[in-house]
């Protein structure tokens, strides 16, 4: 039961490592690639805490093996924004005090991320219903919606503009 | 927490899984979207020496709608299931208790085929399935064959599947008339601790079909046929309703836990029951 050589395009780089099929994918990202935003919380697909881009889809990293990654496209919080160049959803939460401890923003924001990506103008009960796969226990969610609306409005905006 | 040790095969046709299957035997499993499975690996609660990945497989993707006819690919997610607008319009239904599974990341991973094969009698698809009478189908060394969802289900992770088969697809001809799925959690991402599913179709004030589901209130789904026959040939008073629901809480046989004891579950059973006849009735 020996190695096997994983490759992947991460936050646009590729890259290509050996790993046991069993590792998870969270475990990979933190501890073979030093991408460390996405937290391990629950460890049992309940929290969201893990929550990166796969393929285009909101996934719990914590629920996927490596093996199951080869060839994927995958974005982590480090791919969206920069502490110089944040990205919207990362100004919004700022603004909107969007967090308090903060262990569960980089699987909110990503999962966020993929919500505007799917639906660029929704409701206060879609943003609800969309982020219900991600637990916080700080802020009683009420301004991590506010925060996701108005990036959605800035996004629009930008939009409108350009 | 981190699973045993496996080797990983990632085969890409039905018939490279159903050799793998046969040649290891009991210390092969499939892995389709891995939400059931892989918690359960992490807290080593199975012992799995060849994973067989079904990631690879185009054939077993996908929906079709052919005439009356609805077939779905064992690997199709429930994201997939909600977002596709010919499934919606087809079968309502599926569309409704899709969104009621788990949350968005479990149903971008979550297939159809995982959550109907892997026989565990809080999953949704079960009862479902058997409210939409479908037809389940499995491919073994021997071939392929059909076996109805109302036949399927045995006890908690045992069904009419052996161990060197697959299912493949699962099949239904197109429902009509009024339907729902009502479905009573704790919170988003649990179990449920009563579902039910109802379709009824009515033709002159008198109901002409019906079907009665219920999810996790018994070790497997459970098809109320004493609340169809209830139903059927009546105009759908509250009399006739209110002897439906009750002969489906008789037909429940939930077990306590978390959840709450039987007596609550049963309680919920019956609420949730009239609920989904009530709904179905108002769509029929």
């Amino acid at each position: 039961m020996g190695k096997t050589h994983l490759k992947m395009t991460v936050n646009s780089k590729e890259v290509e490592l050996l790993v046991e099929p069993r590792q998870l994918l969270i475990h990979v990202l933190r501890e073979e690639l030093s991408l460390t935003g996405a937290h391990i919380g629950c460890e049992s697909s309940h929290c969201g805490a893990c929550t990166i881009d796969m393929n285009g889809m909101s996934v719990k990293s914590c629920t996927v093996f490596a093996a199951q990654a080869q060839d994927a496209e995958i974005t982590t919080i480090e791919g969206l924004g920069s502490p110089d160049g944040l990205h919207v959803l990362q100004e919004m939460f700022k603004e909107h005090h969007g967090l308090q401890c903060g262990y569960c923003t980089p699987g909110m924001i990503t999962r966020a991320h993929r919500l505007l990506q799917e639906n660029s103008n929704p409701t206060e009960e879609e943003v609800r219903f969309g982020i219900s796969g991600n637990l916080c226990r700080c802020t009683g969610y009420q301004n991590i919606v506010k925060a996701i609306l108005a990036a959605a409005a800035k996004m629009n905006e930008v939009k409108e503009s350009a | 927490m981190i699973a045993s040790a496996f080797e990983y095969h990632k085969p890409d046709t039905v018939d490279g899984v159903v050799s793998l299957l046969s040649k290891w035997g009991d210390d092969a499993r499939v892995i389709a979207g891995g939400h059931s499975l892989i918690p359960v690996m992490k807290q080593r609660m199975t012992d799995i020496s060849h994973l067989i990945d079904l990631g690879g497989i185009a054939e077993l993707k996908g929906i079709s709608i052919d005439g009356d006819m609805i077939t779905i690919g064992a690997m199709t997610t429930q994201h997939e299931l909600i977002t596709s607008e010919a499934l919606a319009k087809a079968a309502p239904l599926i569309h409704e208790a899709s969104l009621q599974i788990a949350d968005p990341q479990v149903r971008y991973m979550g297939t159809i085929g995982g959550n109907v094969a892997n026989g565990d009698p809080a999953n949704d698809m079960p009862g479902l399935m058997q409210t939409l009478d479908a037809t389940y189908h499995l491919t073994g060394p021997e071939g392929s064959r059909t076996v109805k969802a109302r036949d399927f289900y045995e006890a908690a992770y045992f069904t009419a599947r052996e161990d060197d088969e697959i299912l493949t697809a699962i099949s239904f001809a197109k429902p009509s008339g009024g339907f729902a799925y009502e479905k009573q959690k704790r919170k988003i991402g649990d179990y449920a601790t009563a579902a039910a599913g109802v379709m009824i179709t009515i033709e002159g004030g008198t109901c002409i079909a019906a079907s009665v589901a219920l999810t996790n209130l018994s070790d497997t789904p459970v098809y109320c046929a004493a609340s169809v026959d209830a139903l059927l040939g009546s105009s759908l008073d509250d009399a006739t309703i209110k002897a439906a629901v009750t002969a489906a809480v008789d037909a429940s046989d939930p077990v306590a836990d978390t959840r709450g004891p039987v007596d609550f579950k049963k309680h919920v059973a019956g609420v949730i029951v009239k609920k989904a006849i009530t709904s179905a009735l108002a769509r029929a």
